[in-house]
């Protein structure tokens, strides 16, 4: 249950969509979602669907994946579909069912709606997929650089994201122990009323909180014992470089974000 | 009747996946009622999968599990009922701590029982009593004790439920030499006095063959071998095959043999060994004055 979570998850791989250099990855990324909410008629959003496609044919990831990464979503996505479908009103309906009208307007609204939605997750799912959780917080470390102009901390803000993120296997793996144990004790975790649930959380979340604390106290000091005493001065082992092939694959990225841009001009909006 | 049955278990983690692994494979087994089990293997071959098993908070992919002859997935109305019959201890079991006091943290699983008040506070007691668990101790919080204190106390949680079968996985790890003698006595003193069945998974051979009546060992999600102590260790050459070892006193024994000591093999606990030594000894003196 709590295993199918794929937020995060990364799957090694060796294609050129991995190899990219990670602060590109997400330059990109954000570039793709700006350009995604920008556009807004049918052949940008066909055009940007295809790219989506193609970037994951290229990674190797399964489309399986992808199935997992929306599925969470789908409530979410059946809200919108709902709400959109009655509330807005167009010149003439489409079906007429008693006091209910569906509008052309609003079946199209919605198929850009769920199509934007679907692949702004599948994008930046990409990113996740590709990147090992080192290698982003690297990348954003290496971008939010000027940020230290101003005094922000960025070193440490990407090791609090290092090791969050990093942790939150564990946590899960530990939550999955500890309701085990507590179901071997007769506790209901999932039945009876909604203050019953939440009591039923009490001896889950005390020790998870507990562990929690005990494995922060050891990994301080494991890098106090290392010598950790925050970014100044510390060299890396990886360091960031641009290829040739980087610079060539974001020069496609970026002529497709720009023709997906510039069909702004010949079609006419959707929405 | 065997109190726990075990029909053509298998399980198979990611199944239909890529990276699917099998656990389980086809586990045949029949544990009698009143026996201290041992269960060794080596790492990942099952063991684990096969105890979370028992009190149902795994549901065999197929065959299935008997306690008392019912199976334990049509016959009882709420699985729960399984679980306050079969106790089970994991792995490092005092991670499972939450309340304020150990007296309350003891009462939990009697309180989901939903005994009455007079009840539960006898089996807290009684618990107590049985790991170790001193007054002091149960007033105070949990937080507060020792590893091997809390541990104690996270034992008694699930023998306050009175199992008529307890499963532990690995409850020594981490321990010292004393706290994990005082862990496992206590258990064999809880089996003794109220009749029930234990069933232990350890790695250590020594604990094993000092408290185990009967061993059941695992390789590769099946069994092996279920025999009595005694029958298993004798099978030393196997079982270091499997990387698993045998009780050091065992290992000197084979060692007299293969230097011409003529004696028997099925040696695994000290007190065993000075018998049989000095039955040789007796024997050879014999053999002199002759």
């Amino acid at each position: 249950m709590l295993k199918d979570i794929t937020i995060g998850q990364h799957f090694p791989g060796k294609s050129p969509v991995h190899n990219l250099d990670a602060r590109l990855k997400i330059v990109i990324t954000v570039l793709f979602v700006i350009v995604r909410f920008m556009s807004t008629n049918f052949p940008g959003l066909i055009l940007s669907g295809v790219f989506v496609l193609a970037m994951y044919k290229l990674s190797g990831i399964p489309l399986k994946m992808l199935k997992k990464s929306i599925k969470p979503l789908m409530p979410l996505i059946v809200f919108t579909v709902i709400l959109n479908l009655f509330f807005i009103k167009g010149e003439t309906p489409l079906i007429k069912l008693g006091f209910v009208e569906i509008y052309p307007e609003a079946v199209m609204f919605i198929i850009v709606m769920i199509s934007r939605i679907l692949l702004l997750i599948c994008g930046t799912s990409l990113l996740t997929y590709t990147t090992s959780t080192i290698a982003l917080t690297d990348g954003l470390e290496a971008l939010m650089k000027p940020l230290n102009k101003i005094n922000f901390p960025v070193h440490e803000m990407a090791m609090m994201m290092t090791i969050a993120l990093r942790f939150i296997p564990t946590l899960i793996e530990e939550t999955e122990k500890i309701m085990n144990a507590q179901k071997s004790r007769g506790a209901l975790l999932d039945s009876g009323s909604f203050s019953d649930k939440i009591k039923a959380l009490v001896p889950i979340l005390v020790p998870l909180f507990i562990s929690a604390f005990r494995r922060a106290e050891e990994l301080a000091t494991a890098m106090e014992c290392r010598c950790y005493h925050g970014g100044e001065g510390r060299t890396r082992l990886r360091q960031l470089k641009i290829t040739n092939d980087d610079i060539r694959y974001t020069a496609v990225c970026m002529v497709t974000f720009a023709v997906i841009l510039s069909m702004k001009l010949f079609f006419t909006r959707v929405i | 009747m065997s109190i726990l049955k075990v029909e053509n278990l298998s399980y198979t983690y990611n199944e239909g996946m890529p990276g699917a692994t099998k656990a389980l494979d086809n586990i045949n087994l029949e544990i009698e009622p009143g026996t201290f089990v041992g269960v060794i293997g080596h790492t990942g071959c099952g063991k684990s999968t096969l105890i979370s098993h028992f009190n149902g908070l795994t549901k065999p992919q197929s065959g299935r599990i008997l306690l008392d002859g019912r199976d334990i997935w049509k016959d009882y109305d709420d699985i729960r009922q399984v679980r306050f019959s079969v106790g089970l201890v994991f792995q490092y079991p005092e991670y499972q701590l939450f309340e304020e006091t150990c007296y309350k943290d003891i009462a939990f699983g009697p309180k989901n029982m939903g005994l009455n008040e007079e009840e539960i506070d006898r089996r807290v007691k009684m618990a107590a009593e049985f790991c170790g668990v001193t007054e002091k101790m149960l007033a105070g919080s949990p937080f507060d004790l020792s590893g091997g204190q809390k541990r104690r106390v996270a034992i008694a949680g699930i023998i306050a439920m009175m199992p008529k079968l307890l499963v532990l996985d690995e409850p020594c790890a981490g321990l010292d030499p004393e706290g994990r003698e005082l862990i496992l006595s206590q258990v064999k003193n809880y089996q003794q006095t109220t009749g029930s069945t234990v069933i232990l998974v350890s790695h250590s051979m020594e604990d094993i063959a000092n408290y185990a009546d009967m061993v059941l060992v695992m390789e590769n999600g099946q069994v092996y071998n279920y025999d009595t102590t005694e029958n298993v260790f004798a099978d030393a050459e196997n079982l270091a095959r499997m990387g698993l070892g045998i009780p050091d006193i065992t290992k000197v024994f084979l060692k007299l043999k293969e230097m011409g000591v003529d004696v028997g093999t099925d040696v695994y606990t000290i007190p065993y060994a000075v018998k049989s030594l000095l039955k040789y000894k007796e024997a050879k003196r014999g053999e002199k004055n002759a």
